[in-house]
């Protein structure tokens, strides 16, 4: 087991170094000039030559062969590419060319964002699909089974940032029930320290904090839960449906056990597997940033972060930001895939 | 699969039929596979007859019909005050008095190909790549993977956003975009299929007769893919569709005028308050192509799957 995972967790080292590499070419493929933006058009030439200075931006961006020559194998490394790689192990992404803040920090502070609402939406997405999966298996060619079914296809058919802004239309405009932009409402004064809303609200005993907080939550955590709600419904279903058709189970029948507890401990445990996978999976795929939710919602989250620096192509927060979330997300997919060894003591790891 | 037939002679022969006709038999037989079929036929009847059903241009509006909700919503008195059908914009029109039924039918034409060319695009690099890599291993196959597994690190559209970002906005970067973050499916699915055919021993036996690698490849490894090529293809167009409709809605794919899905929607969505059908149809045409294309899938799915057959 100890072996298996050494061999896994040294198997992302070149996936990780490929990422980086992605990740530092694609800014340098949009071309402009950093330091440039940064001077203004009015900048003397003398403050633009310096900046490049600073940036590094100056140096050559892979192999400095200058260096070389001149200091030896640490000259070679004195290059764009190796400062931006060197730095990020470090943990340093660099600053924002605009607001001159760390990106670390700025993915720190919006980190919790996105993972409350990754929680919710898996939390929607767990409770309704699991029960609903079970259910339309075991009531299986009929109404129910074919209306559940329909559900979860409509569930991963509909473009996400449609469905929330029919929701919008409908719970904020119309009803005006809920709440529809940003974590708060503007006229609360809340201090997080965590940054977790919720869970600041909640250990503070600030009650009127936490309703509102959970009420911001409810659209985008919909929106955001529907397309894992569907497939760990389609996943439970037919994982149940394999594990029902199984000798086992007509043994455990035969022999006289009840429908119910065949279900609940013959069957369930062991459909469960494929959707802990899933579950996990989609885990990894929401908190690595939901993009267009965020940005219908004003969610300050990683992905509007990463988003809004593309549009003003800040590339510091581009390829920092970017790295952060491959890098999120290559480590929960292993983290599902070493977990199944505990939950199912069947699989072996050489 | 055979069937029995009577010859002329009166005694019985066996026919056999071929795995295609096969699984043409228990697709028709497959209600959402033609529920699937149905829809797509209508979508592709719909926007290739734009022109002739409707006769208002997608791009130019007539600037007096602003902002109409749809005609079938207003009032009588309303309708003829202005001198309209009750089914004259049954989709009302945008801010520059444009038709959104023409739109959205025109844009159909955008949507449908461009999902339909960018995983037609991915799965003909995924599988030459695959077939490279499964076929003839060694260090190719070594870079193939690893080049498989750095766009497996990227969650969601966040690749095609960043391939966007640096291609610059555009259609047709959004198609490429899209398209290379579907190659490593194929990629994966070719490649496990040479890799287990390569060691087979009719495979072996052709090679030993003197086959070529291209006539092995053609005649033994492309066909035993098929079947899961097939469902991954129909199945990928619609979360293609998807995505060219989301890179539009963030504004990185299609530019404004054009009545691309996405785009519509978000050229709705500043206004949604106000003018909820702006954004309402394009979803709904989205909704339903996606709809067919993940029925169609499914039904293939069920049809080649022999382990599914009941």
């Amino acid at each position: 087991m100890f072996a298996y995972v050494a061999r896994r967790v040294l198997g992302l080292i070149p996936v990780l170094f490929g990422v980086s590499l992605l990740v530092f070419t694609i800014p340098r493929v949009i071309g402009g000039d950093p330091a440039r933006v940064m001077v203004g058009e009015r900048g003397s030439q003398a403050t633009y030559e310096r900046l490049r200075e600073e940036l590094g931006l100056n140096k050559p961006l892979f192999f400095n062969l200058k260096g070389f020559d001149d200091r030896g194998l640490e000259g070679l490394f004195d290059s764009q590419y190796f400062d931006f790689a060197l730095g990020a192990i470090k943990g340093d992404l660099g600053q924002s060319l605009f607001t001159l803040t760390g990106v670390r920090q700025g993915l720190v502070a919006r980190f919790p964002a996105t993972f409350e609402l990754t929680i919710v939406a898996m939390i929607l997405a767990i409770g309704l699909g699991i029960p609903t999966g079970i259910l339309a298996a075991l009531r299986r060619g009929t109404a129910v089974d074919t209306a559940v079914m329909f559900i979860a296809l409509a569930g991963v058919s509909f473009p996400v940032f449609w469905l929330a802004i029919i929701m919008i239309y409908l719970f904020t405009v119309n009803l005006g029930w809920l709440p529809s932009l940003g974590r708060l409402d503007p006229t609360m004064i809340f201090h997080s320290r965590t940054g977790f809303y919720v869970l600041d609200a909640l250990l503070q005993g600030n009650w009127p904090v936490l309703k509102d907080a959970l009420r911001h939550l409810v659209l985008p955590g919909i929106a955001l839960g529907t397309i894992p709600l569907a497939i760990i419904v389609r996943m439970t279903r037919s994982s149940m449906l394999e594990v029902l058709g199984q000798d086992y189970i007509r043994t455990a029948r035969a022999k006289g056990v009840q429908w119910g507890s065949v279900v609940n401990k013959h069957a369930l445990r062991n459909a469960m597997l494929p959707v802990i996978t899933v579950v996990g999976l989609s885990f990894g795929q929401l908190l690595s940033g939901a993009i267009l939710t965020e940005t219908v919602f004003a969610w300050p989250g990683i992905g509007r972060y990463i988003y809004d620096a593309i549009g003003q192509r800040d590339y510091p927060i581009i390829q920092g930001g970017v790295l952060f979330v491959a890098t999120m997300f290559v480590l929960v997919n292993l983290f599902v895939d070493l977990s199944y060894a505990v939950i199912d003591p069947r699989i072996q790891y050489a | 699969m055979s069937d029995v037939v009577a010859t002329t002679h009166g005694e019985t022969a066996v026919r056999g039929r071929s795995l295609a006709q096969d699984a043409f038999r228990r697709f028709v037989r497959h209600p959402t596979g033609i529920t699937g079929v149905a829809i797509l036929i209508v979508f592709l009847l719909l926007t290739s007859l734009a022109p002739v059903l409707r006769h208002q241009d997608p791009l130019r509006g007539n600037l007096r019909l602003r902002m109409l909700p749809p005609t079938w919503t207003m009032g009588a008195a309303e309708l003829q005050q202005r001198d309209l059908g009750r089914f004259a914009y049954p989709m009302g029109t945008d801010a520059l008095g444009r038709d959104i039924l023409t739109r959205v039918l025109y844009g159909g034409r955008i949507s449908l190909r461009v999902g339909l060319e960018a995983v037609l695009m991915a799965a003909a690099l995924g599988t030459l790549l695959g077939l490279i890599a499964g076929f003839f291993g060694g260090w190719l196959d070594t870079f193939i993977v690893w080049f498989v597994d750095i766009l497996l690190a990227f969650p969601g559209i966040l690749l095609a956003i960043a391939i966007v970002a640096a291609l610059g906005q555009s259609l047709l970067n959004a198609l490429i975009a899209i398209s290379i973050t579907y190659v490593p499916v194929y990629i994966r699915i070719v490649r496990s299929v040479a890799l287990t055919l390569r060691q087979t021993e009719y495979v072996q036996a052709a090679r030993a007769l003197g086959s070529r690698s291209n006539r092995i490849i053609l005649a033994h490894v492309l066909p035993n893919g098929l079947s899961p090529l097939m469902v991954q293809f129909t199945l990928s167009i619609g979360t293609a569709i998807l995505d060219v409709a989301a890179l539009g809605f963030l504004g990185l794919g299609a530019r404004p005028p054009s009545p691309e899905w996405g785009a519509m929607i978000s050229d709705g969505f500043g206004r949604f308050r106000v003018a909820p059908w702006l954004s309402i149809f394009p979803g709904i045409a989205i909704f339903f192509s996606v709809v067919g294309f993940n029925l169609l899938g499914d039904a293939i799915r069920d049809v080649l799957d022999p382990r599914l057959k009941h």
